[in-house]
């Protein structure tokens, strides 16, 4: 088990590691591999809506096709890129930031990823067994049950398996953090991106059983002759839209608060200064996310709810902006008077302000639902949640990954290159998106195959691609930088950015047990009190003894292929006998897994004391 | 007489003026030029937002300029380590008061415009038009003038004209920018908005909800006449005699094929409860074929013989015999026939 004997291992051995391992650094690294692949994918889907719109009545693919790309980019988009590539960073530091050797449930968090990953090929197996989801990321009913052939069908059991995962991993983080801080970590010494991880895995916990429940309704309507959303038997529509928003608008808290976090984190350390207002930061992000349960139906607004609902909901959801605007204000202090570096890391954060707080300003002006009349299901909307999910999320993942980059990979990532990713990306966004919020006053609905000749829509549509295009050019030189820096990347320090937190008192990348004793915490940023204080790093709150790790085990892939395997059962059983074989088939291997996992006792195992005294600190 | 500046003065304004026309999208489809009551109230709260949030941007844009100047980390400060500080009281309580106060001044008008708009007090005496959702086209009934149509909605300017929404299959949403915000139309309760127009004209519809691989051609007009253009306009419909035979014999062979041919089935000239496909009764002035293309006989043949390529899942294609060429040829010839009335979009202003 010491770190010579995990050098020299063949491709073999390293596979078979990873699909067993256990080790939050590693489930981490492995929800940001797959989360980025999947980020690939919708960014390819992304290209190709621009260039279908960019020109008028353009033929570059067909209706139905273009429809397939709508649903599967916003799909993948939120659920196979943005989760995982945020529940990655999690994985990877969170566990650190507390001060803690794993998270609670270490095998449960495997199961989590594994969960995900089959749910995302799912989905995309669609592609090839004759054609995806069509019925946009949103899926509303009836047109989602009448959606011909499979591609729905994978949507529904796609979703389930990675939402399940999903809730898995919230349920995990949420012990880890009440459970598993070290001594003097309180809740109050918490950096922001582990409160926001905290807060975030209570949103998952409410808000994915309402999407579990809406996609087995759809399920037993598509697959099992059910009629909850049909209206001739009986049923009704708009329940769909209910339950998936009921999920959906918590969902993009549980993408922006996380990015919040980590924003937070890197302003403060690299202006080097303490995070301004951080019980103010801490009850805004609890605001938020209490809130955030409270005006889903802002985006019914034209559903006919009547003017009483709408009115609640248009309140609710301006309210929301206070909280959102105690960060930004927060964040600006924060820097105010610091010694503020810019570099990509910083850089990413900085270009987030302006970006979000247009976002939030936008979000505002569609709160106001006689105004939303006008803006809602047009590319004004687009525009908004672009401003919000690239300029916020997309902007802290990339923020998160230069910043993180060393402790998760030990290799400091390219900065000229890293400089060269945000401006283009920066310029090609605004590019994009900016121009959407007219289009859409102007005339554009979304989900628009083409847009007629000589609707005033051509200069527009035409900007937006040609920004897609600098986007996706940014985001190739972020891959190149990524290999460069596997291959030639200049090693990193425990600390290269001069830390404030506890992930950056250990090694980069830390040893598979974290901490080789557990660190004491006397106060918020503990790693920076420790410089001030002249000492440099962390007191060891326990003495060196032997440390208890959980076995790798292959059983969680083994129980995801199992429901894999199923839920293609599921879909095939309305057409062939047959695929009750696949049914029941992935359901015994899944259901046995969980026995196996149930019967078998595993204690883990002990790195012994001595052994850690070998080990070179 | 124009000296030189002046011309070229002239010209810029002109310029300009385009410009800006050009910068805020097509006159009746932009919802940046309102001209009915609902576009204006929702225009109004789109700038107030907007004026609102601009300042708060602002002021943001400020301090982070400012801090990004003064703050930056410069030569020979490697060292340095800026005093620690936690938090401001004041301050903390000046960014949140004041947006409360500013989230007022937008929540109150907000509120009180969508009481209004969702006011339907005057239904009753209003002109009712009910107005069903299908994939792809839009069926208008006129509600007790035993008139039905299609693509084309005729209404009185100035004048509130009730729309009740349903859909047949799945969920539209019905909007015309210029004249009023969006209404989904949904299969299982009636829905229920109403359009005041401000001025005569050809306005842009669109549906607004994803309905299927022709969601973005499902485009419809409001043709906006004056109340006497509007009540001419009912007495031509209302006299439309189906069985009238065409003068030439074209046109009579394609009102017999037209017949033989199964389209009858889904489509009624001359008033009838069949909806399964758009009427026909004044399709002759039609704005515009299936909503989207030019009226013109080539481009009808087309539609005739492959509906398919023109809007894709269509409900047509597929369900009559293939027509050959002279087959469809005649046809095109009966149908832009019917032109039950002088009151057109083109007398419109189209
Ligand atoms: C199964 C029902 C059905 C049959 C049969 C059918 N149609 Fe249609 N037709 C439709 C539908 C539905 C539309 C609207 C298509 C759309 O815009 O999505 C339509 C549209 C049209 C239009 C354009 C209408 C407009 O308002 O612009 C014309 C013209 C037309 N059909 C002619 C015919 C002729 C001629 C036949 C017989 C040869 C025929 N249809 C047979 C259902 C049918
Ligand atoms: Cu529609």
């Amino acid at each position: 088990m010491s770190n010579a004997a995990t050098q020299n291992k063949g491709f073999a051995a390293v596979l078979w590691d990873y699909l067993t391992t256990v080790d939050h650094k590693k489930i981490g690294k492995l929800y940001l591999y797959a989360g980025g692949l999947f980020f690939l994918l919708g960014g390819l889907e992304a290209m190709i809506i621009r260039i279908q719109l960019i020109k008028p009545e353009n033929n570059f693919i067909s209706a139905g096709l273009y429809n397939e790309m709508i649903t599967m980019h916003g799909t993948t988009m939120i659920f196979l890129a943005a989760m995982p590539l945020l529940l990655g960073l999690m994985n990877a530091i969170m566990p650190l930031q507390i001060g803690a050797r794993d998270v609670a449930f270490p095998f449960l968090n495997s199961l989590g990823f594994w969960m995900f990953l089959f749910g995302g090929i799912m989905l995309n197996v669609s592609w090839f067994t004759g054609g995806a989801p069509d019925s946009g990321w949103t899926a509303y009913a009836p047109l989602s049950t009448q959606s011909p052939g499979h591609g729905v069908d994978y949507y529904v059991m796609g979703l389930q398996l990675s939402g399940a995962g999903t809730l898995m991993g919230g349920i995990n983080f949420l012990v880890t953090i009440v459970n598993m801080r070290a001594p003097g970590m309180t809740y109050m010494r918490m950096p922001l991106f582990t409160w926001t991880t905290f807060v975030v895995s209570i949103l998952i916990l409410f808000a994915f059983p309402a999407l579990t429940v809406g996609l087995f309704l759809l399920m037993f309507d598509r697959m099992f002759g059910a009629a909850f959303f049909d209206v001739a038997l009986g049923g009704n529509s708009i329940i769909w839209q209910h339950l998936f928003w009921i999920f959906g608008h918590p969902e993009v808290y549980i993408l922006i608060l996380p990015a919040f976090g980590l924003f937070s984190d890197i302003f403060s350390t690299f202006s080097k200064k303490r995070l301004f207002g951080y019980t103010a930061m801490v009850f805004a992000t609890i605001l938020i996310a209490f809130l955030g349960f409270m005006v889903w139906a802002h985006h019914m607004f034209t559903v006919g709810m009547g003017p009483v609902a709408n009115s609640i909901f248009a309140i609710a959801t301006m309210a929301i902006a206070v909280p959102t605007g105690i960060k930004i204000f927060n964040w600006l202090l924060t820097l105010w008077g610091g010694s503020i570096t810019i570099n990509s890391a910083m850089l990413w954060s900085l270009g987030f302000i302006p970006s979000f707080t247009l976002g939030g300003m936008t979000g505002v002006m569609v709160a106001a639902a006689v105004a939303d009349y006008q803006y809602h299901d047009t590319y004004f909307v687009v525009a908004h949640f672009h401003y919000v999910i690239v300029g916020g999320v997309v902007f802290g993942i990339l923020a998160g990954l230069h910043y993180w980059w060393p402790k998760i990979f030990g290799r400091i990532l390219h900065e000229g290159m890293g400089k060269l990713t945000f401006w283009t990306f920066f310029i090609g966004f605004h590019l994009t998106f900016f121009i959407q919020h007219f289009l859409g006053l102007m005339g554009m609905p979304r989900r628009y195959w083409v847009f007629l000749e000589d609707q005033g829509l051509d200069t527009g549509n035409l900007i937006s691609t040609i920004g897609a295009f600098f986007m996706a050019f940014g985001v190739i030189v972020f891959l190149i930088n990524a290999i460069y820096t596997a291959v030639k990347g200049e090693k990193a320090p425990a600390d290269p950015w001069d830390g404030r937190t506890l992930e950056w008192a250990i090694s980069s990348p830390p040893p598979h047990y974290n901490f080789k004793q557990l660190p004491l915490v006397r106060g918020l940023d503990p790693l920076w009190i420790e410089k001030m204080e002249g000492k440099g790093k962390m007191t060891p709150a326990e003495p060196l003894g032997d440390i208890h790790m959980p076995n790798g085990s292959i059983i969680p892939f083994v129980m995801s292929l199992g429901f894999f395997i199923a839920s293609f059962g599921f879909i095939y059983q309305t057409n062939y006998d047959i695929a009750y074989i696949f049914l029941f088939g992935g359901m015994a291997i899944g259901l046995g897994s969980m026995l196996v996992r149930s019967l078998k006792d595993d204690h883990g195992y002990h790195i012994t004391k001595e052994e850690l005294e070998r080990e070179a600190d | 007489m124009l000296g030189w500046m002046g011309k070229f003065r002239a010209l810029f304004l002109l310029g300009s003026l385009a410009l800006v026309l050009s910068g805020c999208g097509k006159e009746n489809l932009t919802a940046l030029v309102p001209k009915g009551y609902g576009a204006e109230s929702s225009m109004d709260l789109i700038i107030l937002t907007t004026v609102i949030m601009l300042f708060v941007f602002a002021v943001v844009m400020v301090i982070y300029v400012i801090t990004l100047i003064r703050f930056r980390k410069k030569k020979g400060q490697e060292d340095y380590i800026p005093k620690q500080v936690e938090g401001n009281q004041t301050l903390e309580t000046v960014w949140t008061v004041i947006p409360i106060l500013l989230l007022i001044i937008i929540a109150v008008p907000t509120v009180l415009a969508t009481f209004d708009l969702a006011d339907e007090t005057d239904a009753k005496d209003s002109i009712n038009i009910n107005v069903t959702g299908n994939q792809y086209w839009w069926h208008f009934d006129y509600a007790g003038e035993e008139i039905q149509t299609s693509q084309d909605l005729y209404i009185p300017v100035g004048e509130k004209v009730y729309l009740n929404m349903l859909s047949s299959d799945v969920i539209h949403s019905l909007w015309v920018p210029s004249l009023s915000g969006k209404m989904d139309v949904n299969p299982e309760n009636e829905n229920t908005m109403y359009i005041e127009a401000y001025e005569e004209g050809v306005y842009w519809g669109k549906c607004a909800e994803f309905c299927g691989p022709s969601h973005s051609l499902m485009d419809f007009k409001i043709v906006v006449v004056s109340p006497e253009e509007y009540e001419t306009w009912i007495a031509d419909m209302q006299n439309v005699d189906p069985e009238q035979e065409p003068q030439d014999t074209v046109a009579l062979e394609g009102q017999a094929l037209f017949e033989e041919n199964n389209c009858m089935a889904c489509h009624a000239i001359g008033s009838s409860p069949v909806a399964t496909g758009p009427n026909l009764t004044n399709f002759g002035d039609r704005s515009r074929l299936a909503g989207i293309k030019e009226l013109t006989k080539d481009n009808l043949v087309d539609w005739l013989q492959d509906p398919e390529t023109i809007k894709p899942g269509n409900k047509m294609t597929g369900k009559y015999p293939a027509l050959s060429d002279e087959d469809a040829d005649a046809i095109a010839e009966y149908l832009l026939q019917l032109q039950p009335s002088d009151i057109t979009p083109e007398s419109a202003g189209n």
